[in-house]
């Protein structure tokens, strides 16, 4: 697993997404607590990193030759977990114990608790400059063909450390840093753009020196190539600004800010669920 | 009691950030992991002295503490050893969030120097004299909180945080002060030392406050007042030991620091004590006020931190004591 051979199908990705969603739900139901929207809207970006790009192996957390993935916005770590467990890193048995006293899987990362962690998250804006710390660190020994993948929300724009660190990779630009916005254009309080408004988005990126891409984040074909296209850019730190839709796959959340932080209940899971499990299948279309 | 080595002469005036600047560069040449971060006060805290020789080693993140911390916590999770370091006003005053996530609970050897800390900035005034950092350190699970008495051992601390695998913080001064201790006096993180031995008063001192301490107990060896004087360099964790066994020998003990008397070395020995050994107790420190703009030693005089009053404090509390038992 440790080259992570391209072995799957972009129609077997999508099915695996699909899964991963309907275990966050019953994940977040069992909980009690946490965020249903941003994690469903993540489960393309999620699947498409772990199942394809990422070089990792889930029997080896520690392996020195993998690529690293940063979560920044750490509430949105139900999707890393579940994406971990199908991917080998635990049995997924252990989903069901999210947010329980005990647990390794922390209401927010852990590094600590949890092998393949990388980092711990959950206070906003934080996320990136860690990232540009592990890439320039990287990059002073000279080691080639490691990634930093970074994954924000948009929300945590907000935060000041934020276009510090973006200021900084600019800057040192070092070459193995690619950092992927969760553009789902929700955030606790409101729609992005009533909060606190961050468009024009790329521009200011761009402003910023760093290469940036409009993607679907939601269309795994799409996330798959344009991080291959990052990649290839080699005079700038690239930001991939993907569009989610915050509760994908599930009518009643999708596009809805109430869903960003809580969980479903019971009824509203079974209603879940059976969504998501009718959609298998079809989702290719779904997108189209 | 062995004798402490001390210097012969303590005429010879140098900063705490002088040597951390020395020991960081030392540091540099010992081991290639030791990186260096700073915000824009390369100079000021002394950085500048790795960043000529391992340029390829130091990350200048300009005016951005939040960032400072940061990357080091995501260079130290790929092996390195990073200083970051900034004024303490600012870094942990500004960053401590970041600190408390990124470095704390993720335990990443980040060494965090706080320069420019105490009353002693001087003329800056009170947005630069830091005063509240000990207590906002100290209150971090897995952060260790040094604060060395002058420049000779702020030099052999650094060298000492760069080979300690936990995440560190040392505050420094910004003015030059006495040395008075020798590259052979004992420094090991986590010990604090009898730097003077005494049977009637115990002053329990950090930083630049050991050497006023110091001076107190010459003061008041002239008034047949025997002054134990226990230098405690790590705040953080605590040396009970040293500090209990002289407690129980005198029975009176004050606390000095160059910061606020809440939470900080005060607080400490406070909460030893009162658990493990009540003693009658006084604490030395900045008492709920900010600092100001003056001359460092103006400022030490006018908020209580020189020789003169702490011995005055040591004077009261064995009066008081010795009223209270009739
Ligand atoms: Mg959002």
């Amino acid at each position: 697993m440790t080259d992570m051979p391209h072995q799957y199908s972009i129609k077997e990705l999508e099915q695996r997404a699909n899964d991963i969603r309907m275990d966050i739900i019953k994940m977040l139901e069992q909980a009690g607590s946490g965020h249903s929207a941003g994690p469903l809207g993540l489960a393309d970006i999620f699947t498409a990193l772990y199942f394809h790009s990422l070089k990792h192996d889930p029997k080896n957390p520690d392996w020195d030759g993998r690529d690293i993935l940063i979560l920044s916005n750490g509430h949105c770590v139900p999707v890393r977990y579940a994406t971990m467990a199908h991917a080998g890193y635990f049995p997924k048995a252990e989903l069901l114990t999210l947010r329980k006293f005990g647990s390794r899987l922390q209401g927010h990362p852990e590094r600590l608790r949890l092998p393949g962690m990388e980092t711990t998250s959950g206070p906003l804006g934080s996320g990136l400059s860690q990232a540009t710390g592990m890439a320039l660190a990287l990059k002073m020994d000279d080691v080639r063909n490691r990634w930093v993948y970074v994954i924000t929300s948009d929300g945590e724009l907000d935060e000041g450390n934020s276009w510090e660190a973006v200021m900084l990779a600019a800057k040192y630009n070092p070459g193995n840093l690619i950092a992927i916005v969760d553009r789902n254009n929700i955030q606790i309080d409101g729609p992005t753009e009533s909060v606190m408004p961050l468009e024009s988005l790329k521009a200011k990126w761009e402003a910023f020196g760093w290469f940036a891409l409009n993607i679907n984040g939601n269309d795994i074909e799409a996330i798959i190539s344009a991080v291959e296209m990052a990649k290839a850019v080699t005079e700038k730190p690239v930001v991939i600004i993907a569009h989610t839709i915050p509760g994908k796959g599930v009518d009643f959340m999708e596009k809805d800010f109430h869903w960003h932080g809580k969980p479903p209940g019971h009824e509203e899971a079974m209603k879940a669920l059976k969504e998501l499990r009718t959609l298998q299948g079809k989702i290719r279309s779904e997108h189209q | 009691m062995p004798e402490m080595h001390f210097k012969h002469d303590w005429s010879e005036k140098d900063s705490l950030r002088k040597g951390f600047g020395m020991g960081l560069l030392e540091a540099g040449k010992r081991n290639k992991n030791v990186v260096a971060l700073c915000a824009d006060l390369t100079e000021s805290t002394q950085m500048h002295l790795f960043a000529e020789e391992f340029p390829e080693r130091f990350v200048q993140v300009g005016v951005a503490e939040q960032n400072l911390v940061t990357v080091a916590a995501g260079m130290a999770a790929m092996g390195k050893i990073p200083f970051v370091s900034s004024y303490a006003a600012f870094s942990p005053g500004r960053n401590w969030e970041q600190i408390r996530t990124t470095i704390a609970l993720n335990d990443r050897p980040v060494k965090i120097i706080g320069s420019h800390a105490g009353v002693s900035v001087g003329p800056d005034g009170a947005t630069h004299q830091m005063l509240e950092d000990i207590p906002l350190m100290r209150a971090l699970p897995n952060m260790v909180v040094i604060a060395p008495c002058d420049s000779v051992e702020a030099q052999k601390a650094t060298l000492a945080m760069a080979a300690d695998k936990r995440p560190n913080y040392m505050r420094l001064a910004r003015e030059a002060t006495p040395v008075f201790t020798s590259p052979h006096t004992p420094f090991e993180i986590g010990k604090g030392y009898v730097f003077r031995a005494g049977t009637d008063v115990t002053i329990v001192a950090t930083g630049t406050m050991t050497y006023q301490a110091l001076e107190t107990a010459k003061l008041l060896a002239h008034k047949y007042i025997s002054v134990e004087v226990v230098h405690i360099s790590t705040i953080k964790p605590l040396d009970e030991e040293v500090i209990l066994n002289s407690a129980a020998k005198t029975r009176h003990v004050i606390t000095a620091e160059e910061a606020q008397i809440a939470g900080g070395l005060g607080g400490a020995v406070a909460e030893l004590l009162g658990e493990k050994l009540p003693t009658s107790m006084a604490r030395v420190g900045v008492k709920d006020h900010f600092g100001e703009s003056g001359e460092p030693d103006e400022l030490i005089k006018y908020f209580g931190l020189d020789a003169e009053a702490i011995a005055k404090v040591a004077q009261k509390l064995l009066t008081d004591h010795t009223n209270h038992k009739h």
